[in-house]
């Protein structure tokens, strides 16, 4: 355990090197620009799968948790031109409240009726957003972008470091969470809720765990995006489209381990980024969901359910 | 001076458990000792399976209550009653079906008999792996529970709720289907529990095993308790003759 901790976090900071090497050496913008669309699913889609995955709850909420990410930042923003850092910690702890709020409403209901609630929620937000004036109502709100940080050339860069940053602490916690008795608790209700709890494990409190730390890192993962695209309004910031995808992302990569959603978000968001500049981003929608279907009728464990059919893959739990 | 004596671990008080208008278990009073082996018995429907469920906390009762080592647990969830010494297994084996043998004890370890301070992940393991040498299913401990038989199904089920570390377990028909030699073996697993201070009761169809196991048993018939006593008072009441065979 210890020694693939030791791999881990070294390759945790060879990755971050890497990215910070690639702002320093590459002058064009636009690999960036697509590249934080990909790092942003890598967050979503690892940060859902704590609940959604390892849990089994399927939050169709993401757009949720990420539209409350972008609103914190705009808030903030807006109110007391606050620095990114702060507006990133701010949006964690927004989502872990609506995590919380969520969580102590809707998971005592189970399977199909816990994601109807959850879509109900992120319908409900937005329309509240959408009347809100202050953050531009439906309208939407122009953001300036603050001066970039002295080590970066562009803003744009510097947001693909963060959010490659964002990447590593959320992955690091889901790993965390997947490598502890937390991990095989929610694993243990994902397969049989009672069994679960006259064996000990308090299901409740593990499920609202989840929903918290679930809910924190999709808002984080949203924070940025304000700044990103200098503009936010409703109808992007909650589109369904992200509950959507970071689902199909989770499922296709495979649930199991934290590396499935990352590998599932490369495969999609490379793919989404590719039709978006040759043929045109509609196309994404259909893609998505002829991939999705053809993951769930010929690989139903995703991309990680194919590895291990590969006989030189001993299943490890690093 | 007989183990029921020394005062009841479990006390069901005027326990009611209404199902809309059906009344599944009908003002329940019973008491069990500490270490007591006890009998479960009645014909099918007669309540045995809703009563083990209002003892774990899977169903509340209607009315009534569940006193359990002098502490009132009638609405607590299962969780607690597990940490506080409950533990149970199903009539149909629940296992957590994406993990393997040693995995499913390991939830108990984790949660249930955390307390008992096995600090490192080895030591849990092997206290897993003695469980299951002691049942009989140290071989198929890296086996997933989707390959098991019903039989290792039942006994893993039954190993499962010993990891939590019970002062109670109650085996909800945990030897049907068992060959008469294995019957056996698990009899004396239960037997050795009890004289561990562990309380069993045991839901069974299979009589002889009932009548060798038991120091006391009852007889639910329709959500009434119709007798209470050793296995051969019981076997010889008329009411329980009548409730078995008809009249």
């Amino acid at each position: 355990m210890r020694k693939s901790s030791i791999a881990f976090w070294c390759g945790a900071a060879a990755f971050l090197a890497m990215v910070f090497l690639l702002t320093r050496t590459i002058g064009n913008e636009y690999p960036f620009f697509a590249g934080y669309v990909i790092l942003q699913f890598i967050v979503l889609a690892v940060a859902w799968s704590i609940l959604g995955g390892y849990a089994g709850y399927v939050n169709f909420g993401t757009s949720a948790f990420f539209g409350v990410g972008v609103y914190t930042a705009v808030l903030l923003l807006k109110a007391f031109a606050a620095p990114l850092l702060v507006q990133i910690v701010a949006a964690a702890l927004a989502g872990s409240l609506l995590g919380l709020g969520v969580g102590l409403l809707t998971l005592r209901m189970r399977g199909i009726f816990f994601s109807i609630a959850t879509i109900a929620l992120a319908i409900i937000i937005e329309t509240s957003v959408m009347n809100w004036r202050y953050v531009g109502g439906a309208a939407g709100i122009q953001l300036q972008r603050p001066p970039v940080m002295a080590l970066f050339e562009s803003y744009v860069k510097m947001l693909f470091f963060v959010q490659a940053m964002l990447a590593v602490v959320v992955i690091a916690t889901t790993r965390a969470i997947q490598n502890s008795r937390i991990g095989r608790g929610l694993q243990a209700l994902r397969d049989d809720e009672l069994a679960a709890e006259c064996t000990g494990v308090p299901t409740l409190r593990l499920k609202l765990l989840a929903c918290v730390i679930s809910g924190a890192l999709i808002s984080a993962g949203g924070a940025p995006a304000a700044l990103y695209l200098q503009y936010a309004n409703p109808e992007s910031a909650f589109n369904l489209n992200y509950s959507v995808s970071v689902l199909a992302m989770s499922l296709i990569g495979g649930t199991a381990h934290w590396i499935g959603p990352v590998l599932g978000a490369i495969l999609l968001g490379v793919t989404q980024q590719l039709l978006a500049v040759t043929i045109s981003s509609e196309v994404n929608v259909l893609v998505l969901g002829i991939t999705l279907v053809v993951f769930v009728v010929a690989a139903p464990k995703g991309i990680l359910g194919l590895l291990e059919l590969l006989p030189l893959r001993r299943r490890s739990r690093p | 001076m007989t183990r029921a004596e020394q005062g009841p671990m479990l006390r069901i008080e005027a326990l009611t458990k209404s199902f809309g208008g059906f009344v599944a278990l009908d003002n329940i009073n019973v008491e069990i000792g500490k270490g007591e082996r006890f009998g479960l018995i009645g014909p099918n429907g007669s309540g045995k399976t809703t009563l083990v469920n209002c003892i774990s906390g899977a169903l509340q009762p209607s009315k009534g209550t569940v006193v359990f080592g002098g502490e009132d647990i009638t609405l607590l969830p299962p969780s607690q009653r597990s940490h506080r010494g409950i533990a149970r297994s199903f009539q149909i084996p629940r296992p957590f079906r994406s993990m393997t043998v040693i995995e499913n004890l390991m939830v108990a370890f984790d949660f249930a008999a955390h307390r008992h301070r096995l600090e490192s992940a080895d030591h849990r393991r092997d206290a897993a792996m003695a469980v299951l040498n002691r049942i009989g299913l140290a071989a198929k401990a890296d086996v997933a529970t989707t390959a098991l038989t019903q039989v290792e199904l039942r006994k893993m089920e039954l190993a499962r709720a010993m990891a939590t570390g019970p002062k109670l377990l109650i085996s909800d028909e945990a030897m049907a289907g068992l060959s008469t030699s294995e019957v056996d073996e698990v009899l004396d697993l239960l037997i050795g529990l009890c004289g561990e201070d562990i309380a069993v009761i045991m839901i069974e169809h299979i009589m002889q095993a009932v009548m060798r196991f038991s120091e006391r048993v009852m007889c639910l018939d329709a959500g009434r308790i119709i007798a209470v006593g050793t296995p051969a008072e019981v076997m010889g009441n008329a009411r329980v003759q009548e409730a078995y065979l008809g009249t």
